[in-house]
């Protein structure tokens, strides 16, 4: 069952086009990565989620509801965390916690005092002194102590040290265990393989992948470092191979998952010594889609 | 300055002058500016010596005397009079220049951490502080020559060059006693709006108990700094003893501001930073609720401002007929209106419209807060929960509208009050409240156009205050430059019957309050419509 979707989703402001036909899926229980650069979209996507932007064309549904005429109606169920957080200076944490949590609608105070204890926040001090991971802490802790069935984070984490982020993927898991969905647009792409179930990248307002991350990395390349008795000869000539790069009496590289078979084969004549293979990290996934435009716009479209 | 503590104070100070090198000319050119403008327009406006008795007059009340200080009334030369109804607000500018100029060099500076880069540097502990005092002392002492001999080159036969200098030297002097308040409560505070806050609580202070120790008991004004200013009596007797009163004031307070420096940590404070509360009131946990905490001081003030304008108006009232009596110019402007009334009765309607414009401004402000907290991202976090548009922006109109009720009425019983304890027979405090009531719909129409702005173009909001100025130069300076109706009838304020040279007329209230009603639906349409940026 899917809690959020969104079809050909467009925004245009004025000439620029921030969205080019967006679309997703997170379905109930799940955690979605929603990945790419500074300018790609996301916030944008995410606003429009919210109702707070208007969408120039196409459809976009939480709880079956639609996003603009029904937002008062579907913020009653969801949380929302902004990743530049702005506060009223003059207002202290604790007051703006509560005033979240009333405006939403429902109270937790025991989970309220839980989160500030978790998160090592103090309550009593104006916004104006915080930090912007103080700020941060703030608005998670307000989304957190509410019950919500739909959790929107928009690069929550920025501005947390380690121990705070911790802190965060704990609350991420926990709500996921309680059946809860969360959209997770996320820089720390480190911090999405951990807490993802699926993932979408997002480049130039267009959704360019979206899967499982077992899936993204079969559709992309393995890391391979082969150590040999006899020097590899003909290697960068095989078919689908990447990225070679001698490392002291080895070579490491880059397959591409379907000619694995070839690799190995043409590989294993010169007798190996060591053989190490490693997945794609989603860094290799992010990098590969950005790292240059012809060359990704001509993967992106072979592969569709 | 062979004292380590004291090392580059020479530098640091040429570095606040390079950081300060637009603002600390355009507040010289401003005070000066405004000091030189005034004698000369006192001089086309008071030619002759009973122009300026009649003056004179009308400041004989303790309302006046509570606002600008005493001075010699019986022999009110041109120079009498601008130091009498000049010096002292002057002065009270020139010590809000020292707080905002030292508190930007002292506790900002350190509160934004720039201190503790220059204090890595081999610089002294005192040295920031010093170059500070320094170059605002010397700056002072420039404005007091600049006013001193300018005021003496105006040429002007009662103003003599010892009156003048002692004139500028009061308010040099009074910048550098506030030099020192700043410096001192820059070592107390934690935070620069904390600085900036005591600091202008003890001039607001300074003011007002000079206030009122000039209309109770003229000695104890000496307890107040800016009580020294007007016991110079400028023109006057001309005392300069007050001036070495502050000289030596000064000279303590940036003794124990040194002192305070030298024995506290960089960026610590001796007034402990009390915690807030740790939790949100029932009362702010709504929109509305919202709303009104993070504008409640801006009200209060407005609300007191208000109300002190009423009653200033309020207290020429009594002395209004012979005032007018011996000046061509009101008389000018005045003969625009009716008949039949007597002269205190023909000015009320212009009043009322300064009373009922200036009353429009805090409620725009309230209103186009709604853009400012969007600009500032706030709204985002609203929004994003259970609250509607609708709501929201309801919430600020609420509170605008009220607001804009409170206002013009504080001013009606302002202006009342104060008028009934000077006039012989004053006026009814309904005919006086409903004549400022006849304004409310302009201000409501004036709301509305604030909101159809954030509705539709809402970049565009400060446009409003075109409009608003607009009605004010109009229709208050209409009657001057005989103007054709249809100018006037552009702004709502146009539309409102002249209480109560004119009678009462319901129909433009009613159009008024009807406009208001459209205007605003559309608007809340148009917000219902649009993108929200933040």
């Amino acid at each position: 069952m899917s809690v959020l979707q969104v079809y050909n989703l467009k925004k245009e402001f004025g000439k620029f086009k921030a969205l080019d036909g967006v679309d997703l899926e997170v379905k109930k229980g799940e955690v979605f990565g929603f990945i790419g650069p500074n300018g790609a979209g996301k916030s944008t996507t995410i606003r429009i989620l919210l109702g707070i932007l208007k969408a120039t064309e196409g459809k976009a549904r939480i709880f079956g509801r639609d996003v603009w005429s029904d937002a008062v109606e579907i913020h009653k169920r969801i949380a929302y965390v902004p990743g530049d957080v702005n506060l009223w200076p003059n207002l202290t944490g604790g007051e703006v916690i509560d005033l979240f949590v009333k405006l939403r609608g429902g109270n937790n105070k025991n989970r309220r005092e839980e989160l500030i204890k978790r998160f090592n926040l103090d309550p009593s001090k104006k916004c104006r002194t915080y930090s912007k991971g103080n700020r941060q802490k703030v608005a998670l802790v307000a989304a957190f102590s509410s019950d919500a069935d739909l959790y929107i984070l928009d690069e929550p984490t920025s501005g947390l040290d380690p121990l705070m982020e911790q802190v965060f993927q704990e609350c991420v898991m926990e709500a996921k265990e309680a059946g809860k969905s969360v959209l997770l647009s996320s820089h720390i792409l480190s911090e999405v393989e951990k807490l993802c179930d699926r993932v979408g990248i997002i480049r130039q307002g267009k959704i360019i992948e979206t899967g499982s991350l077992s899936e993204l990395r079969h559709l992309t390349r393995t890391n391979l470092l082969v150590e040999t008795n006899k020097p590899i000869t003909g290697l960068p000539e095989l078919n689908g191979v990447h990225e070679v790069e001698k490392r002291d009496q080895a070579l490491a590289f880059q397959v591409d998952t379907e000619e694995l078979d070839a690799v190995i084969k043409h590989v294993s004549q010169f007798g190996i010594v060591k053989l190490e293979s490693a997945p794609p990290t989603l860094e290799d996934l992010f990098m590969r889609h950005y790292e240059g435009k012809g060359q990704t716009e001509s993967g992106a479209g072979g592969r569709s | 300055m062979a004292n380590p503590i004291y090392k580059r104070t020479g530098r640091l100070a040429r570095l606040i002058l390079r950081r300060d090198r637009i603002r600390i000319p355009l507040w010289l050119i401003g005070i000066c500016f405004f000091t030189f403008i005034v004698p000369i327009a006192f001089l086309g406006l008071y030619e002759s010596q009973q122009d300026r008795d009649v003056m004179a007059e009308t400041m004989e009340n303790p309302a006046m005397i509570a606002m600008v200080g005493p001075h010699d009334l019986s022999n009110y030369t041109l120079g009498v009079m601008t130091a009498h109804q000049m010096l002292l607000l002057t002065a009270v500018v020139v010590g809000l220049m020292s707080i905002l100029l030292v508190t930007r060099h002292t506790r900002a500076d350190e509160e934004d951490g720039r201190i503790e880069m220059i204090r890595s540097l081999p610089v002294g502990r005192l040295s920031n502080l010093n170059a500070t005092l320094v170059v605002y002392t010397i700056t002072h002492i420039l404005l007091a020559l600049i006013v001193g001999f300018g005021l003496y080159a105006l040429n002007i036969e009662s103003m003599d060059l010892e009156g003048s200098l002692l004139y500028g030297a009061a308010l040099g002097g009074t910048g550098i006693v506030f030099v020192g308040v700043t410096a001192f409560f820059a070592q107390l505070t934690e935070s620069s709006r904390g600085t900036i806050g005591f600091s202008i609580a003890a001039l607001l202070i300074a003011y007002l108990v000079r206030g009122i120790t000039d209309v109770s008991n003229e000695s104890l004004s000496w307890l107040s700094p800016l009580g020294w200013v007007t016991k110079t009596e400028a023109y006057g007797v001309n005392n300069w003893w007050p001036i070495l009163l502050m000289l030596g004031v000064s000279i303590i307070l940036f003794i124990i501001a040194n002192y305070l420096n030298a024995i506290r940590d960089l960026e610590a404070g001796f007034l402990p930073s009390r915690p807030g509360k740790k939790h949100a009131s029932s009362f702010l946990q709504s929109p509305i609720g919202l709303a009104l905490r993070l504008q409640r001081t801006g009200i209060i003030s407005w609300a007191i401002g208000m109300f002190v304008m009423g009653a200033s108006y309020g207290s020429v009232l009594g002395d209004m007929d012979s005032f007018f009596e011996g000046n061509e110019m009101m008389m000018q402007i005045l003969a625009s209106s009716g008949e039949g009334h007597s002269f205190t009765e023909q000015f009320l309607p212009m009043l009322m419209i300064v009373m009922g414009i200036l009353a429009t401004v805090p409620p725009v402000m309230a209103m186009n807060k709604l853009y400012g907290e969007e600009k500032k991202n706030h709204v985002e976090h609203l929004l994003g929960r259970a609250v509607s548009r609708t709501k929201l922006m309801a919430s600020y109109l609420v509170i605008s509208v009220i607001n804009g009720f409170v206002m013009i009425s504080l001013a009606a019983i302002g202006l009342w009050a104060a008028g009934v304890s000077v006039m012989d027979e004053p006026f009814e405090f309904g005919t006086i409240y409903g004549m400022a009531l006849a304004y409310y719909p302009a201000i409501l129409v004036m709301i509305s156009v604030s909101v159809l702005f954030i509705g539709y173009l809402p970049r565009l909001t400060s446009l409003i205050w075109f409009y608003i100025f607009y009605s004010f130069m109009v229709l208050y300076l209409g009657g001057i430059f005989q103007l054709d109706d249809w100018v006037g009838q552009l702004s709502p304020f146009g539309h409102v019957p002249q209480l109560p040279v004119e009678d009462m007329t319901w129909m433009p209230i009613g159009i008024l309050t009807l406009i208001a009603i459209v205007i605003t639906a559309i608007g809340f349409v148009g917000y219902n419509r649009r993108d929200i940026h933040g």
